[in-house]
């Protein structure tokens, strides 16, 4: 079989299958339970360290 | 000692450049190896001149690195200017040929011309937007300082010679002939090390974030540029002629080119002007509405619907050609299932404003954002419909397809830019404010009422020579001559450079405030400088 006539046999079935369920698999995964509450706090970041970094673990900074 | 490696690698280059430029072919080739020659050369005089130099030893890692942010700000403005004006020029060329000077004929004619506008505004104004808010918004959202340390500058300097070796090789003839990826194989070159640089920063700094989740933001930014990466390098396949000159051939040829071509511009729309520019929606609409954005859920829905759809939307540029037709019906189809996640981010946006919508009456920084977010959902309805293969057979070729792409670039891309730029400077030069809002209404009913003039102007006629091109007699002969449709467009042809010019003043409006921001406006105490002892 050439080439083309394989991978484009994989792509049209088995590829396909594979990003489709993945892409699905997505969309259930962030409507799961208790999603709401987890994504709470990842919406907020923007409105957290604007101006410094946060702070190293340990002491590194204190004599800068 | 790294600053006796710089001085041989810079010392190396210089001279290879300036055997470069003596063995040159072409003229093109001749003033971008001099050029290089001249910023490699400059540099090793300036390593020189600090080699030895005692260097104080700062622990940095308590700051963020804004420096490359405001340089970036100041080339997103200058550029803005500079792609603004050239493509109201050549808009002016359309209409009164006459600008296509004698003296300066193969120079700065239309053809000359029009790759110098695109690149100046997608890659100069757009590309260094992009760089820029994205340093600001992953050193943010990751509580991290950009990894790599000056490989950041780098990132920024490098990208600043890929656009002046673009631009000055098409000014001198030297293209591919690849819409949006004209530069020839050197610039191309040289783009792959500053990309690859500008992805090692960029993954650097998210891999040592002190945020456990990557914000919705990040993964936008990265998805742009990883595809980019990707984009380029498979579009830019091509053997040099000649390593003395820039003429070079690609591998692909016919349809396979063709296709590859379109693959790489329509995703050069998706994933730079989309999916960057949505890492900025979801970073400064937020940010300057006070509140988190409407829905995460949607945002993450949004963000995999975009890029496993997109990618697939490019055979809709070559309805009616060679290209076997399950693949333009392929591209269609998704063009159109595309809408929905483009809506989906749409409504994200607008939404985050729910309850304070109050805030559009009192603040033209937050009005210029969902403006922005207005056009997003008008052209990314506009494109589905003109992928449409019936729709497609009277709108391609025509004026109305240059309209689209515009209401999409000034209004979605230039005005979140415009938005991020006006949060930015007061942050950046530590002000406690814009120098004027009153010019910022200025600049938004400007630009918006410039991107109206236009858009309807490309409207008009574009559907008009659509019609014209395929109006046939009772005989079935075709009732109009090209140059029949050229003469009938000549006064939307006025109205859209005058929508052009509105639109640049309203950036010329901009950057006096931004410069005044930084120069008068009062000052707030410095937050970002070194860390103070505690």
């Amino acid at each position: 079989m050439e080439t083309y006539s394989l991978l484009r046999e994989f792509a049209d079935s088995w590829m396909l299958l594979a990003l489709f369920t993945f892409f699905v698999g997505v969309v259930f995964w962030v409507f799961r339970p208790g999603a709401t509450k987890s994504y709470e706090n990842p919406s907020t970041i923007p409105f957290r360290h604007e101006d410094k970094p946060a702070r190293a673990h340990g002491a590194r900074h204190e004599e800068a | 000692m790294t600053n006796y490696i710089k001085l041989i690698v810079l010392g190396l280059v210089t001279l290879l450049a300036l055997i470069a430029a003596n063995y040159a072919r072409d003229l093109a080739y001749l003033v971008n190896a001099l050029t290089v020659a001249l910023v490699s050369g400059g540099l090793f005089l300036w390593t020189l001149r600090h080699t030895d130099e005692p260097r104080a030893q700062v622990d940095l890692s308590g700051e963020y690195m804004d420096g490359v942010v405001r340089a970036g700000v100041i080339a997103t403005c200058l550029w803005g200017v500079v792609g603004f004006l050239a493509g109201t020029f050549i808009a002016f060329q359309l209409a009164f040929p006459g600008l296509n000077f004698d003296w300066a004929q193969g120079y700065a004619n239309f053809g000359r011309l029009r790759p110098l506008h695109t690149s100046a505004v997608i890659f100069a104004f757009g590309g260094n937007a992009l760089i820029a808010t994205s340093f600001y918004v992953v050193q943010r959202t990751s509580a991290a300082r950009l990894w790599g340390g000056n490989l950041a500058w780098f990132v920024f300097w490098g990208y600043q010679l890929v656009i002046v070796l673009a631009a000055t090789g098409y000014l001198l003839g030297a293209t591919q002939g690849k819409e949006y990826a004209e530069p020839e194989w050197y610039v191309d070159l040289w783009l792959t090390v500053v990309w690859l640089a500008y992805l090692a920063v960029f993954l650097g700094t998210i891999v040592k974030r002190k945020e456990p989740h990557i914000y919705v933001a990040n993964w936008f930014y990265l998805s742009f540029i990883i595809t980019v990466a990707m984009l380029h390098v498979v579009n830019n396949l091509s053997i040099p002629v000649s390593i003395f000159g820039s003429k070079s051939v690609q591998v692909f040829s016919g349809v396979q080119d063709a296709m590859t071509q379109w693959w790489y511009g329509h995703n050069a729309v998706g994933f730079f002007l989309t999916a960057g520019f949505l890492g900025m929606m979801y970073y400064f609409v937020p940010k300057q509405a006070e509140r988190p954005v409407y829905s995460y859920k949607l945002s993450i829905i949004h963000f995999w619907a975009l890029i496993f759809i997109y990618i697939w939307a490019g055979p809709h540029h070559l309805h009616y050609t060679a290209l076997p037709d399950w693949a333009s019906t392929l591209g269609m189809v998704f063009s159109i299932v595309l809408w929905m996640p483009s809506w989906g981010g749409m409504i994200n946006g607008l939404m985050t404003l729910s309850g304070a919508w109050d805030k559009l009456r009192t603040d033209p920084v937050i009005r210029m954002m969902v403006i922005s977010i207005g056009f997003y959902g008008m052209s990314t309805f506009e494109g589905p419909m003109m992928s449409i293969r019936a729709v497609n057979s009277l709108s391609h070729y025509t004026d109305w397809t240059i309209g689209h792409v515009h209401s999409g670039a000034l209004g979605w891309n230039g005005m979140i830019t415009f938005g991020a730029l006006y949060f930015l400077v007061p942050k950046l030069w530590n002000r406690e404010r814009l120098y004027s809002l009153s010019l910022v209404s200025w600049h938004f009913w400007l630009a918006t009422i410039g991107i109206i003039l236009y858009a309807a102007a490309m409207w008009v006629t574009g559907i008009m020579e659509g019609l014209m091109w395929r109006e046939v007699d009772a005989n079935g002969f075709l009732v109009n001559s090209f140059a029949d449709t050229v003469a009938a467009k000549f006064p939307m042809y006025v109205v859209r450079g005058l929508g052009g010019v509105m639109y640049v003043t309203g950036a010329l409006i901009m950057c006096y405030n931004l410069w005044m921001t930084a120069k008068r406006s009062p000052a707030v105490e410095a937050t970002n400088s070194a860390v103070p002892a505690e």
